[in-house]
């Protein structure tokens, strides 16, 4: 399909729009200014003109901060293009800075002669003074590196939106859709989604979906028609090579909510959610709370421990537990994990991770909690560990979780964190009967019953449910009989317990796909070894020097205990191994320790997703030594 | 046509494990296990549908005792996991069976919101006035000055009432009895499992160990009668060894005292009737100490309200009623979608 040009008439003379491969926007102002829902409309329109895309919601951690100041500044990244995109991307071609603590905050983002659009309306003396400013940037010369578009947007929009006789705050409102318009006319977009949004979310105040629309109009028709400067006529991105198909954007939280209710459903249980408000894990209970048509039940327990053990009493019932946190309550859980592990209960675990230790930075993104989640319990306490590496991803994983949770009798923890939480992506929505479905048969039989005696397979134990006549039997914490589940204090039986439950475990391997490599081959001088929310960077970066015929591969792993059986070979395939993570190096301990591997780290704890170009000078790195 | 046979009703043996028990020699929770065993065939318990959830503690080893369901979890979760397994499934009958450090130290908090969220099940609460499992260190229902191995100079704390916490926390059925009220704790548990809802009961459970006798200035033979009051609704507040002792509203005041009838012109009409549902008159019940007063006996407060499980139960059906249908390929089309043409 050809594309549109729009042509630039102002000075009667007729410009093509600029190609590019992508670009990366952010959108930055005042919480109270929408940038969220600015942003989410840029999204949409971007994904239906066939771009491929990332997201970045980037929000204060405060709920109202005052206005103007710099904690209070939110902000929106969207990477989009052409090519194939799997991150937000690195430094931005543009910031459009409602304010001025906007734009103190979001220019470290800014590629050198990149883009500021500024709201002049908004840089006041006040608001400068706010964001620590001791003189106005836009006109001290402090900018010249950049290309800055200084639009008094808060003037046009109340110029725009006059007729609807708002109040002046009230039409101020507006000038989020003015920006949108302008940025939309910046990258050809189509408007029509956002007027029909719009529509439909005023729908009760057609006055206010109106000005908003005259806003946004208003911002498009400045960049078709007014003279900008620095010789801008706009640019055109061409259609990604995306697959056919019914899409959606859709973010790691929503994934993760939708993949729970599916696979509860392919293994035949009711969903038993329980849960304690934690950032940024509580959009999971949100979204879930929704779904109780799905026989989904939803509990907000008093507290992370209270939340795990309504989950396991739901699973010793016959249900389906689930409970779902960030480190500060997965650390609060530890005892019933090993409760769960112990009794041998399916039981799902989800850690949204966030930067620690402590409360840390609650919204901030981290992959701290591998430690934690493979090792953070007393005793010989294994269980299975997943890491999503997409938000799409988080579907398949919560699909996963439940089916080996329930094959195998064991809690599974999932990990994700907070930037795949919140990140929204493309996806190809699947059919959710093309997946196997795996339902559970709880044991009936009275007929040779015993709690502990294992499927000689799987080594799970069955699954007894109270309410059955003739299994009536006592589980617990304390050590079991090997057989009978009796109480057993009896050395050899403890030897052989805990002997079965490692066993039990590291047999899950045996289910797994072989570990393959994500990109390049399966052999060569450098494998970049990651998990989790790397995923993207990594697989740029390495896409990237690929093409440069540069000879590195990337392997991703998805299953973090028990690791996939092959890897140790695949490992030793490559002469040097690279392992970037968003902690002080975690995965790198348990590569090392498991296959003796001289890995090389590279590690952030920024609060910021790695940068493709930081990866990238990590591997050129380790090909020069 | 098919002919059921009704099964033959269950004896207490039938509720009794081959497991050897492991309390103590002389332990009061021998006694309150027989009087479990004794009243479940009497209530129509099925073996299957009965579920007895502890935490940790010798009280918490109870459901090992039990040839029922039994889950023994960790030290004072109980009342949390008793929960989860009534949300997936309402029609069990459990009881959570927990001791005086499990309930109201390390598990004070999910006591106090399975109650208040008035879940429908029964918490037996062993008060021993002591930790016995960890050998005998004082409790959060020890007396001022209890000598234990953690405190040889006296602990210094107030302790917590368990009744008066419950009564607190929003319990719509507090009882009260003790161990060795082998006739009494039946009628307790029978009252305890009929009413709907979240039903506490505190057994006062001699530790002969580490806390011998610690009840027995109120439970002993000799001196019961004029030291704890038989609590029935509709029936005057009399006790005594001759029923002359009784309870009345101080004129002028509001608190209660206690008074003999015949002397001092006090008749029986001016002793104050048993009302159940009176969560004024339960505060003060919940409260009499000895030796001022007699200590209360038997269902202090019983005013049902509707349960959790009924809640979470209504809602459920009002979401399938009004909700979007549950076809899941549907649910993942809700909001914004597009196609790209093959
Ligand atoms: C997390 C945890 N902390 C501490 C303990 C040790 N512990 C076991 S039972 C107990 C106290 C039990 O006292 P109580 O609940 O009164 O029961 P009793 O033994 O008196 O019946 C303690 C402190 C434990 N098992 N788990
Ligand atoms: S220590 Fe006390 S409470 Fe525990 S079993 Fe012995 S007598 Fe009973
Ligand atoms: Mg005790």
């Amino acid at each position: 399909m050809p594309r549109q040009e729009t042509l630039k008439k102002n000075s009667g003379q007729v410009h093509p729009r600029q190609e590019l491969g992508s670009a990366v926007v952010r959108f930055a102002g005042d919480s109270g200014d929408g940038i969220q829902f600015t942003g989410s409309q840029f999204t949409q329109s971007t994904a239906m003109s066939g771009n491929d895309l990332a997201t970045f919601p980037d929000f204060p951690a405060e709920i109202r901060a005052p206005a103007g100041t710099i904690f209070g500044v939110s902000a929106f990244q969207i990477n989009f293009g052409a090519d194939v995109i799997k991150t937000s991307g690195d430094d931005c071609d543009m910031i459009v800075a409602l304010n001025p603590a906007a734009l103190k905050a979001e220019l470290p983002e800014l590629k050198k002669s990149g883009f500021i659009v500024a709201d002049t309306g908004a840089f006041t003396e006040r608001n400068l003074h706010k964001a620590h400013f001791k003189a106005n940037p836009l006109e001290d010369g402090s900018l010249s590196a950049y290309r800055l578009f200084e639009l008094d947007i808060s003037e046009m929009t109340l110029e725009a939106v006059k007729e609807f006789d708002l109040s002046k705050k009230g039409a101020l409102r507006c000038k989020n859709m003015w920006a949108l318009g302008f940025v939309y006319w910046m990258y050809d977009r189509n408007r029509q989604p956002t007027i029909d949004w719009l529509n439909q979310k005023f729908a009760n105040n057609p006055n206010v979906a109106a000005a908003n629309i005259k806003a946004l109009n208003a911002g498009h028709a400045f960049g078709e028609t007014a003279e900008i400067s620095h010789d801008v006529h706009g640019f055109s991105i061409g259609q990604a090579d995306i697959a056919p198909g019914e899409y959606r954007t859709v973010t790691g939280a929503e994934a993760l909510t939708w993949g729970l209710v599916a696979g509860a459903k392919l293994v035949d249980l009711k969903l038993t959610f329980c849960s304690y408000p934690i950032t940024p894990a509580t959009s999971i209970l949100h979204y879930l709370s929704n779904l109780m048509e799905f026989d989904v039940v939803t509990f907000q327990a008093e507290d992370e421990i209270a939340a795990i053990c309504s989950a396991i009493g739901a699973s010793y019932a016959g249900a389906l537990g689930v409970t779902s946190s960030s480190g500060p309550g997965i650390a609060l859980k530890g005892e019933a994990m090993g409760l769960a592990i112990t009794t041998e209960l399916p039981l799902i675990i989800i850690n949204s991770q966030r930067a620690g230790p402590s409360t840390g930075m609650p919204t901030k993104t981290e992959q701290s909690d591998l430690y934690q989640a493979v090792f953070g319990r007393n005793g010989d306490s294994p269980l299975v560990v997943l890491a999503a590496r997409s938000p799409s991803d988080c579907f398949d994983i919560a699909i996963e979780a439940i089916r080996l949770a329930t094959k195998y009798m064991t809690p599974v923890i999932i990990l994700t964190d907070a930037y795949i939480g919140n990140a929204a992506e493309p996806w190809l929505i699947p059919d959710v009967g093309e997946y196997q479905a795996t339902p559970v048969k709880f044991r009936t039989d009275p007929e040779g019953f015993k709690p502990f005696l294992r499927d000689e397979k799987t080594l799970a134990r069955p699954w007894a449910v109270p309410g059955t006549p003739g299994l009536e039997h006592r589980i617990g914490g304390l050590e079991k009989n090997a057989e009978t589940g009796h109480i057993s204090y009896d050395s050899e039986n403890h030897q052989r317990m805990t002997d079965a439950r490692a066993a039990k475990i590291n047999g899950i391997a045996d289910d797994l796909q072989p570990q393959t490599t994500d990109e390049g081959p399966e052999t060569g001088k450098l494998a970049v070894v990651g998990w989790g929310s790397t995923y993207g960077a990594i697989n740029r970066a390495v896409n990237a020097l690929r093409g440069e015929g540069l000879e590195v591969s990337h392997i991703h792993l998805r299953h973090i205990w028990p690791l996939p059986k092959n890897l140790g070979s695949l490992l030793s395939g490559f002469e040097n191994v690279l392992v970037p993570e968003m902690n002080t190096g975690q995965l790198i301990t348990l590569l090392r320790s498991e296959y003796l591997v001289d890995a090389q780290g590279l590690n952030k704890v920024s609060g910021q997703p790695f940068k493709i170009f930081e990866i990238e000078t990590a591997i050129r790195a380790q090909l020069e030594k | 046509m098919n002919v059921v046979t009704p099964p033959d009703k269950l004896t207490p043996k039938d509720f009794a494990t081959d497991q050897e028990v492991r309390w103590c020699p002389g332990c009061g929770d021998y006694a309150i296990l027989k009087a479990m065993q004794r009243t479940l065939p009497d209530i129509g318990a099925t073996k299957e549908n009965t579920v007895f959830v502890s935490g940790i503690g010798c009280a918490a080893r109870f459901p090992y005792y039990m040839a029922t369901y039994g889950f023994h979890t960790i030290h004072g979760r109980a009342p949390a996991v008793a929960t989860g397994i009534k949300l997936a499934n309402p029609d069990l009958d459990v009881w959570v069976v927990t001791g005086d450090g499990d309930a109201l130290s390390i598990g004070g908090n999910h006591l106090l919101h399975v109650l208040r969220r008035n879940v429908n099940l029964q918490i037996l609460l062993f008060n021993n006035e002591i930790y016995g499992l960890t050998k005998g260190q004082y409790s959060p229902t020890s007396r001022a000055g209890t000598r234990s191995p953690s405190t040889p100079w006296g602990s210094i704390e107030t302790p917590v009432s368990a009744t008066a916490f419950a009564l607190g926390a929003g319990a719509r059925f507090v009882a009260r009895s003790v161990d060795t009220m082998q006739s009494h704790l039946p009628e307790v548990f029978k009252r305890a499992h009929e009413h709907i809802g979240a039903s506490f009961v505190e057994i006062f459970q001699n530790c002969i160990v580490y806390n011998d006798g610690v009840f027995s200035q109120f439970t002993a033979r000799d001196v019961a009668d004029d030291s704890e009051i038989l609590l029935e609704h509709g029936k005057p507040l009399i006790f005594g060894k001759e029923r002359t002792l009784g309870l009345r509203v101080k004129p002028g005041l509001f608190e209660l005292e206690v008074v003999t009838i015949g002397k001092d012109g006090v008749t029986e009409k001016d002793i104050l009737i048993h009302d159940e549902t009176n969560r004024g008159l339960a505060d003060m019940l919940a409260r009499m100490e000895q030796p001022t007063f007699p200590v209360a006996i038997g269902v202090i407060y019983c005013l049902p309200s509707p349960s959790y499980e009924d809640g979470v139960k209504a809602h459920m059906i009002e979401a399938k009623k009004l909700g979007a249908g549950n076809d899941i390929n549907a649910l993942l089309r809700r909001g914004h979608t597009w196609t790209i043409p093959g």
